[in-house]
């Protein structure tokens, strides 16, 4: 058998790895899986029953729907925002650089009154939407455009590293040969970006299928319209059904992961093939 | 005027339109979905004026308020700091066998919905939980108290400085600390000495994110909290009543602190950014 760990001098590493174990397990492990157990409690034809409700359906509709619909947005715009920023100068660039992170930074129950307070009927934004009777807050373009606001820093983070290792002498090149500006982004600077991307999009994608605080507020919360699954969540246990309110948690993490993995496998095939 | 045309098929910048165009298209947006509702944040807290804002402030629950999300980011915060600096040293200078497994593990918290967050918490310590009728017994409450606010707060920022730190330090490698050993340091010394000094603005860095993150918290605090006015409401669930209560100024007062404190994360964080660069030692 070979050993656990190889040798080394340095001191402390029981004590390190055992702390690391024990905390790790304490707050995460063991509490994540509760969830996997209180399912089990459902038995396959409760739980099959809870996750196929009309409403469970509709709501994770809602939530992947919205959820894919801001990523793609983010992906598009923060696609130009990282361009920008590495490729251009412009006064006071550095400090919209530094406010890119502020839906990081900002708690999403601020994000999410300020949000339907801006495009609500009588808000900023919302009355020029309602001048041509389009209403935002309140409904599942409202859920876009927080989860929008939620996944914005994602893909120009990602995004901005990898365009600024992008080398100029490849780009000279393709130019040297006759390449137009176009045809340069699109066959050298694109296929060398994209994984980076795909992998801010699947960021951005993941975070908004969780998110809660900021989309309640201007979702309207309608059951089979514009209500999010983690709202039904909360529904559920205000309800004191755990079990139910379980199942749909553990449907979410089941879908996401799926999604995550399939876009790692997509990420892998394309990266593959630009290989050849 | 040929050699002029060569020039310019062989430029790799675009024209002075297109540049234009994708700096208008890109403020446009960054203006649209982070400076308007930024804006709108003061604008809806002071539209009543300076008296009506600072009683929104003054009052006994925004204080609870306050009070209560300082002492989950107060708990939350080292708690997190001690973990990400152990794991961090056993990952980065030693190795063992299932080490990404365990980073992996690491991450976990933020594959997870806030309100999932909370939920775990609910199913384990609630009134129908496992360890439930154990603490019902006992006289202990986890769930809709303090204790369960604290756990569900750890729980969201538990990866921040180990993610930060455990990449900074496996890039520096071992040796600094193998030769102070080796002189006879002792662990201790090791430590404080050696690589503390190394990995100060790695430290910092995750220990704002960190913080912002604990002080914003809403879903999963949400869950556990019970919303009991005075007790158990942290700054965000605060605002959230406050905002159903169609108070709004009060909400957009007390949510206006939080903006600031967003905003002194982002301005610490730049200079961190620009402290380590400088230093030579660069993060992630």
């Amino acid at each position: 058998m070979s050993r656990f760990r190889a040798h080394s001098v340095l001191p402390s590493f029981n004590l390190a790895l055992g702390f690391t174990l024990l905390y790790l397990s304490l707050i995460v492990l063991i509490p994540l899986s509760a969830l996997f157990f209180k399912t089990a409690t459902l038995g396959w034809g409760g739980f099959w029953d809870v996750i196929t409700g009309d409403r469970v359906v509709a709501s994770l509709r809602v939530t992947f729907l919205t959820s894919f619909i801001a990523a793609l947005i983010n992906a598009f715009f923060g696609l130009i925002v990282a361009w920008v920023l590495v490729r251009y100068t412009f006064p006071g660039k550095r400090i919209v650089d530094a406010l890119v992170d502020l839906p990081f930074a900002l708690p999403t129950a601020v994000a999410g009154i300020t949000l339907a307070a801006l495009y609500a009927p009588n808000g900023w934004m919302g009355q020029y939407f309602a001048a041509h009777d389009i209403k935002v807050a309140y409904t599942p373009t409202g859920i876009v455009v927080a989860l929008t606001f939620i996944g914005l820093p994602f893909v120009v983070r990602t995004v901005q590293p990898v365009l600024a290792d992008v080398e100029a002498e490849v780009e000279e090149a393709a130019a040297s040969l006759g390449a137009g500006r176009w045809a340069v982004f699109s066959r050298v600077i694109f296929p060398a970006i994209y994984p980076a991307l795909l992998t801010g999009f699947a960021l951005a994608f993941a975070r908004a299928i969780g998110e809660y605080g900021s989309v309640i507020f201007i979702a309207g919360n309608m059951p089979y319209i514009s209500e999010i699954a983690p709202l039904l969540i909360v529904a559920k246990l205000e309800q004191y059904d755990y079990a139910g309110a379980t199942a749909i948690a553990v449907v979410m993490l089941l879908l996401s992961f799926a999604l995550l993995l399939a876009l790692n496998a997509l990420q892998w095939w394309t990266s593959r093939r630009g290989a050849r | 005027m040929s050699t002029r045309s060569v020039q310019r098929k062989i430029s790799t910048h675009e024209s002075l339109g297109v540049t234009l165009l994708l700096i208008g298209v890109a403020l446009s947006y960054l203006l649209l979905f982070l400076g308007l509702p930024l804006a709108t944040v003061f604008v809806e807290a002071f539209k009543k004026g300076w008296e009506l804002y600072l009683s929104a402030l003054m009052e006994p629950d925004a204080w609870a308020a306050i009070k209560l999300t300082l002492i989950a980011a107060g708990i939350a915060v080292p708690a997190n700091l001690v973990f990400g600096v152990a794991a961090a040293w056993a990952i980065a200078k030693f190795e063992f066998k299932g080490k990404s497994l365990l980073i992996t593990l690491i991450d976990l918290p933020f594959a997870v919905s806030p309100v999932v967050s909370g939920l775990v918490y609910v199913l384990l310590f609630g009134a129908q939980g496992w360890f439930g009728h154990w603490l019902q017994a006992h006289d202990i409450r986890l769930i809709f108290a303090v204790p369960g606010i604290v756990l569900a707060t750890i729980f969201v920022t538990f990866p921040f400085i180990a993610r930060e730190l455990i990449p900074l330090m496996q890039s520096q490698g071992k040796e600094e600390e193998e030769a102070a050993v080796s002189l006879g340091a002792s662990g201790w010394q090791t430590f404080w000495r050696v690589t503390l000094p190394n990995i100060k603005w790695g430290l910092l860095y995750g220990v704002i994110l960190c913080n912002a993150r604990a002080m914003g918290e809403f879903g999963a605090v949400s869950v556990v909290s019970g919303h009991i006015r005075g007790l158990t409401n942290t700054m965000p669930l605060h605002v959230e009543i406050l905002y159903n209560e169609y108070n709004f100024v009060a909400a957009f007062a007390v949510a206006s602190l939080l903006a600031l404190l967003a905003l002194l994360t982002l301005v610490i964080k730049s200079l961190v950014e620009w402290q380590a660069k400088r230093s030579g030692e660069p993060l992630h």
